[in-house]
């Protein structure tokens, strides 16, 4: 066996992780105790497969781990024992009770920070450790989100089922804002250099894969789906060699994945012909409307700014409307954009973007003293390094 | 499981509620009759409270017991009445707290043991 690469360890555990919980939930009976025991199995894997490589069927060699350490654990419960002991894991895989195990991570009833935690514990079989430093909290944070997260679904009563058909279109979209959530904190991480050892936007990829496999027919599912995909198209021409952001204009689009972004856009047409248009399917339409164009200057701007009106007629927000200001600056030129950004400034205060897009509206404009406070201001109000060093560099 | 639904008013909607005709109010007190009749077979009892006005708290943290007048907290949101329901699970309880067709706030408790 050949030592597994980081990539490859984090894959196969993401693979198996969630099916054994999804598996051992119903044989043990409680969501809490089970989970643990998927815990165990992950760590301990994190600990022999570097060093011994991933055996040949991971999922049994997980199972062996958690059954043995359930056998000990759940001693004083008779119950789950005489179950545990006699079932092994099948030589064949179960059908994918993964779905239940989503639903369950992301109800309502939960707040959102721990629907995050639950979800990348459970369903991606990360350890709380990694998600820790993924989001730059201490461990002790996150264990504790998890550990209130597990009573509540036992005192509170959650069940652990897929919701009914009247709920579901609600129930989705908080399963829809968790993975969209970890793809933006992966993207464009708010408070540290892209050098985390764990990338979140695998993880949201993996999970929309996973919803997009469980629930072919959901519009929306699919929306989410190939707008994470486009962007992990063009990762590779996002950062420079020393980690600086490459505005889309400057990128080497040579480097982007073409054949991705194709099948991106297959399935947004799938979507599309669904009828059912949302948010998630809009976005990706914008994002696939800059992946497509060969150059900056062939990009359909009017086509853009048509997508975004439609975003905000069914999500209405400030920040969609500066991405719209954005897009009109190559319609109706920077004096149109800077009027429709003048109807923003309240709510978007405090917010570094819409800083730094009345700074270039204003460079156009040649007002360049109103441009300099404006990009002083977006540097004061970003964390993220990388955008720092932009806007010093503009500044100098 | 067995929950209470805490049903909460807020000051607009006793204003809301004071400011109705005689028709608009026995037509509000309609709706919450039919919502108990249509969950009779999961309401195990329910009670409405009087005003918090009408409310006395007993502080028993200090030496002697200290009573006051009002209810423990004053706010703008106070607790006006409560259902103990047994139901399968959380989403049943939620689904009978959403249809409720009263004051705004219902605060799901499940009951220990």
């Amino acid at each position: 066996m050949t030592e597994p690469s980081h990539d490859e360890l984090a894959r196969v555990v993401r693979d198996h992780a969630g099916r054994l919980a999804a598996a051992l939930i119903p044989l043990v009976g409680d969501f809490a105790a089970a989970e643990d025991l998927v815990q165990d199995a992950v760590e301990a894997a994190l600990t022999h497969w570097p060093v011994e490589g991933i055996p040949d069927r991971p999922d049994g060699w997980l199972y062996t781990v958690a059954r043995r350490r359930g056998l000990d654990r759940l001693r004083r419960d008779r119950r789950h024992r005489t179950k545990l002991a006699l079932v092994a894991w099948p030589a064949e895989p179960e059908p994918d009770d993964r779905l239940r195990l989503i639903f369950t991570c992301c109800h309502p009833a939960l707040p959102r920070t721990a629907q995050i935690a639950l979800t990348l514990r459970v369903v991606c079989g990360l350890t709380t450790a990694q998600i820790a430093k993924a989001f730059l909290v201490p461990g002790t944070t996150v264990a504790q989100r998890i550990t209130r997260a597990k009573r509540k679904i036992s005192d509170a009563g959650i069940p652990y089922r897929i919701p009914d058909p009247d709920e579901l279109g609600g129930r989705l979209d908080d399963v829809l804002a968790v993975i969209y959530l970890l793809f933006n904190e992966g993207y464009l991480p708010s408070s540290r250099t892209h050098t985390a050892d764990r990338d979140l936007t695998d993880d949201a990829e993996f999970l929309a894969a996973l919803l997009h496999q469980l629930m072919p027919a959901e519009a929306e599912v699919m929306g989410l789906l190939a707008l994470i995909r486009l962007h992990h198209a063009r990762a590779a021409a996002r950062f420079g060699p020393a980690g600086e952001i490459i505005q889309l204009p400057a990128q080497d689009r040579s480097q982007w994945d073409h054949d991705a972004i194709a099948e991106a856009g297959q399935l947004i047409a799938r979507a599309a012909a669904l009828r059912r248009p949302g948010p998630y399917q809009l976005q990706a339409a914008i994002v696939a409307c800059h992946a497509e164009a060969k150059r900056w200057d062939d990009t359909d701007w009017t086509q853009i700014v048509v997508l975004y009106d439609m975003l905000l007629y069914l999500a209405p927000s400030p920040v969609t409307r500066l991405h719209r200001a954005i897009a009109l600056r190559y319609v109706s030129g920077p004096r149109a954009a800077l009027a429709e950004l003048g109807a923003l400034a309240h709510d978007l205060e405090d917010y570094h973007l819409f800083h730094a897009t009345l700074a270039e509206l204003l460079r156009d404009l040649d007002r360049r003293d109103e441009a300099r406070a404006a990009d002083e201001r977006a540097l004061r109000l970003t964390s993220n390094p990388a955008e720092q060093d932009l806007l010093r560099q503009r500044l100098a | 499981m067995k929950y209470v639904l805490m049903f909460v008013d807020t000051e607009q909607f006793a204003a809301e509620l004071a400011g109705l005709d005689e028709v608009e109010r026995e037509r509000a007190y309609g709706r919450v009759q039919q919502w108990f009749a249509e969950h009779a077979d999961k309401i195990t009892h329910h009670r409405k409270l009087l005003d918090p006005e009408t409310a006395t708290t007993v502080r028993l943290d200090g030496g002697e017991p200290m009573v006051t007048d009002g209810p423990f907290v004053e706010g703008k949101e106070v607790v006006s009445g409560y259902a103990e329901i047994d139901v399968a699970d959380l989403d049943e309880a939620l689904r009978v707290a959403k249809s409720w067709p009263a004051c705004p706030i219902v605060e799901i408790r499940p009951i220990a043991g």
